[in-house]
């Protein structure tokens, strides 16, 4: 076990490395920065000391250099817009995310799977099919236009709940969170409905696949043939075998929720990561894209071996030996 | 659940299926797997129902344990267990006598048990689904019923996975969970056939003993006539989702009345037969959607005539010995 741990966090620093080189070079061939942040009347003496003092009269591998060297040591820059460490920038912004990110899966989680095993269950049933059309809506309409329609529905018809920011949020170990108070989830419904929209649909269908094939596997008429309650057979049997496939798709789902929660971020202006990267890009601002993209690199990077970690417990097959 | 059931009848054999009718009711049209099954077993006894594929032996097992699912279902005959008819119990009376009193053994050992639950949890719950007992007790009835298939630590074993177990012992698992609650009757779906030859002969040899000691009765469904010359009772050869053959083992297997049986025993490739080709019955087992009309065999048979086109009954011709068959081998019998 420790072994295999060791092995994953050494391939995680390879990751890492190389990462930073592609995020490095392509940042590097968006633009250059100092046509934004330099203003136009601007003399050439002042030009000159701006762009030293931002480092970017260096050579791009130089540059680089020293990104990582400082890198290593915590420090992925600073803004070129806030003159704020960009690290910290993210680091305020990210709860907020956080927050979002997992009200979107847990919804998720907890509307999907019960509405995937109904309609594994019975899949001739009208409730099924009316399930499963309503998952290729969820497949198919874009974010950007479901997050809009639900404001002018809910907010503006209806005005049953807010349309913007976080509300009132109540602050633990330091960092501020709005599912504590009543105001503050009526801000977070929305979005988290919004983000969770495209998850409800997937784990729908991989719960529905699931059980539709674990239901015909011998072991499931075995237990069965022993005399089990059909609760038993479906929520021991079955459940605990369609769990591997879900429990996959959602953990690398949850990546992905964080890295391009933008769009729902921006529709409904939470004050998150998103709304920070698409700024920054706005603005060329580099230390914050680098390292915001940095971020998401070990955010998957963790993830991924969460979910391997968690495939272990699920799966006793599965074993996490270094053979 | 046992209350309810006729005490009067105890006499009764343990299992009589009569004139058994399952069908399929498939798009392509209705599939008579099982058209017209009979056969009885004694308490204690082995019967060996035997077949090709696709003949009705797994349907039949699984008519008896109330597991065939749609578009399958029970059309006509009964299923007498103790003298009550199982196709007229309701799901729940049948869920409690499933694993209870009677069990199954299911054919792929690799496949029967559940890849990501310890064999403690799969064979505990199988003794508190019928029994209130503690789970200290059930855990300690499953260790003795794995000590008895001969599986040695079974204390450690217990809190195995299916997947640590080599397909023999897995299969010793599965026998061990269907001997859980001593049940009157086991239907054991070729339960050897994905096993090597002496893993086999142990299951035989043990589940022989048991039979033996607990008056336990088996229906034993296999294609393999070894196998049912050595364990079997009373032998029953299907074809075509019908009885055509049954009796004594010694008596059939020495004797075929049946041409189809004749044919069966002839195909058993042996050593005194060495240099000789193997040999086959001729023509391929018929589509169970469309049946000639009469006996179903009639286009194989060497023996086949005119009057073949009328459907023959299952009757004696023998003392003991039933053929569906207007032109049995009596001769051979005789002179046997």
């Amino acid at each position: 076990m420790s072994v295999y741990l060791l092995r994953r966090l050494i391939q995680a620093a390879g990751v890492v490395l190389a990462m930073s080189i592609i995020v490095f070079v392509g940042v590097f061939a968006i633009g250059d920065p100092v046509e934004i942040l330099i203003s136009p009347d601007a003399d050439q003496f002042e030009r000159e000391r701006a762009i030293i003092a931002l480092g970017l009269d260096l050579p791009l591998w130089q540059q680089y250099l020293i990104f990582l060297g400082k890198a290593v040591q915590g420090d992925l820059g600073r803004s070129f817009v806030f003159n704020e460490p960009a690290l910290q920038l993210i680091l305020q912004r990210m709860p907020a995310t956080l927050e979002l990110a997992f009200a979107a899966t847990f919804g998720a989680i907890l509307i999907g799977l019960p509405l995937g095993l109904y309609a594994g269950l019975k899949p001739n049933s009208v409730g099924s099919k009316a399930i499963m059309a309503g998952s290729i809506l969820g497949f198919s309409l874009p974010t950007f236009w479901v997050g809009l329609m639900l404001i002018m529905v809910f907010a503006v018809q209806l005005g049953w709940l807010p349309s913007t920011g976080r509300g009132e949020t109540v602050e633990i170990l330091g960092t501020r969170w709005s599912f504590l108070t009543w105001n503050g989830l009526t801000h977070l419904a929305m979005p988290a409905l919004n983000l969770a929209l495209f998850k409800i649909s997937l784990v729908i269908r991989l719960t529905r696949a699931g059980v539709r094939e674990t239901m015909l596997m011998d072991y499931v008429k075995f237990a069965r043939a022993k005399g089990l309650s059909p609760f038993r057979v479906t929520f021991v049997h079955v459940f605990k075998n369609i769990l591997i496939p879900v429990v996959t798709v959602t953990g690398l789902e949850f990546g992905s929720t964080i890295a391009f929660s933008v769009v729902t971020e921006s529709i409904f202006a939470w004050p998150g990561m998103g709304k920070l990267i698409i700024d920054s890009i706005n603005v060329l601002d580099r230390p914050v894209i680098v390292a915001y993209l940095m971020i998401v690199v070990l955010m998957f990077i963790t993830i991924n071996l969460v979910v391997d970690l968690m495939y272990s417990v699920l799966d006793p097959r599965v074993r996490l030996d270094s053979k | 659940m046992a209350d309810s059931l006729n005490p009067a009848t105890a006499a009764a054999p343990t299992l009589e299926v009569r004139n058994l009718q399952t069908h399929f009711f498939t798009r392509g049209g209705v599939v008579r797997a099982v058209d017209d099954v009979s056969f009885t077993i004694g308490r204690g006894k082995v019967l060996g129902l035997v077949g090709e594929s696709g003949s009705g032996k797994t349907v039949t097992g699984f008519s008896i344990m109330g597991l065939v699912d749609a578009p399958g279902r029970i059309v006509g005959g009964s299923i007498l267990f103790q003298g009550n008819d199982l196709a007229k119990l309701s799901e729940e009376e049948m869920r409690h006598l499933r694993g209870n009193r009677i069990a199954m053994i299911f054919q792929d050992p690799m496949m029967t048990l559940n890849p990501v639950l310890r064999i403690d949890t799969q064979m505990i719950e199988t003794v508190l689904a019928h029994e209130k007992v503690s789970e200290d007790e059930a855990r300690a009835r499953s260790r003795d019923a794995l000590g008895m298939v001969g599986i040695p630590s079974p204390d450690e074993r217990l809190k195995s996975y299916p997947h640590q177990f080599s397909g023999g012992m897995r299969q010793r698992v599965a026998i061990a969970i269907a001997l859980l609650h001593r049940p009157d009757l086991i239907v054991a779906d070729e339960p050897t056939t994905a096993l090597d030859v002496t893993i086999q002969g142990q299951i035989l040899a043990e589940v022989q003993k048991l039979c033996a000691t607990t008056g336990t009765a088996m229906l034993w469904i296999t294609h393999d006539l070894s196998v049912v010359a050595g364990l079997a009772d009373d032998i029953a050869v299907m074809y075509a989702g019908r009885v055509v053959e049954h009796g004594d083992v010694g008596e059939v297997l020495d004797a075929p009345l049946h041409p189809y049986t004749h044919g069966l025993i002839g195909s058993v490739p042996s050593r005194n037969k060495r240099g000789e080709p193997l040999r086959q019955i001729p023509g391929m087992t018929p589509s169970l959607l469309n049946l000639p009309e009469g006996c179903s065999f009639r286009a194989r048979c060497p023996r086949a005539q005119a009057d073949c086109v009328v459907m023959p009954e299952l009757k004696p011709w023998l003392p003991g010995r039933l053929a569906r068959c207007h032109h049995p081998h009596l001769e051979e019998v005789v002179a046997a």
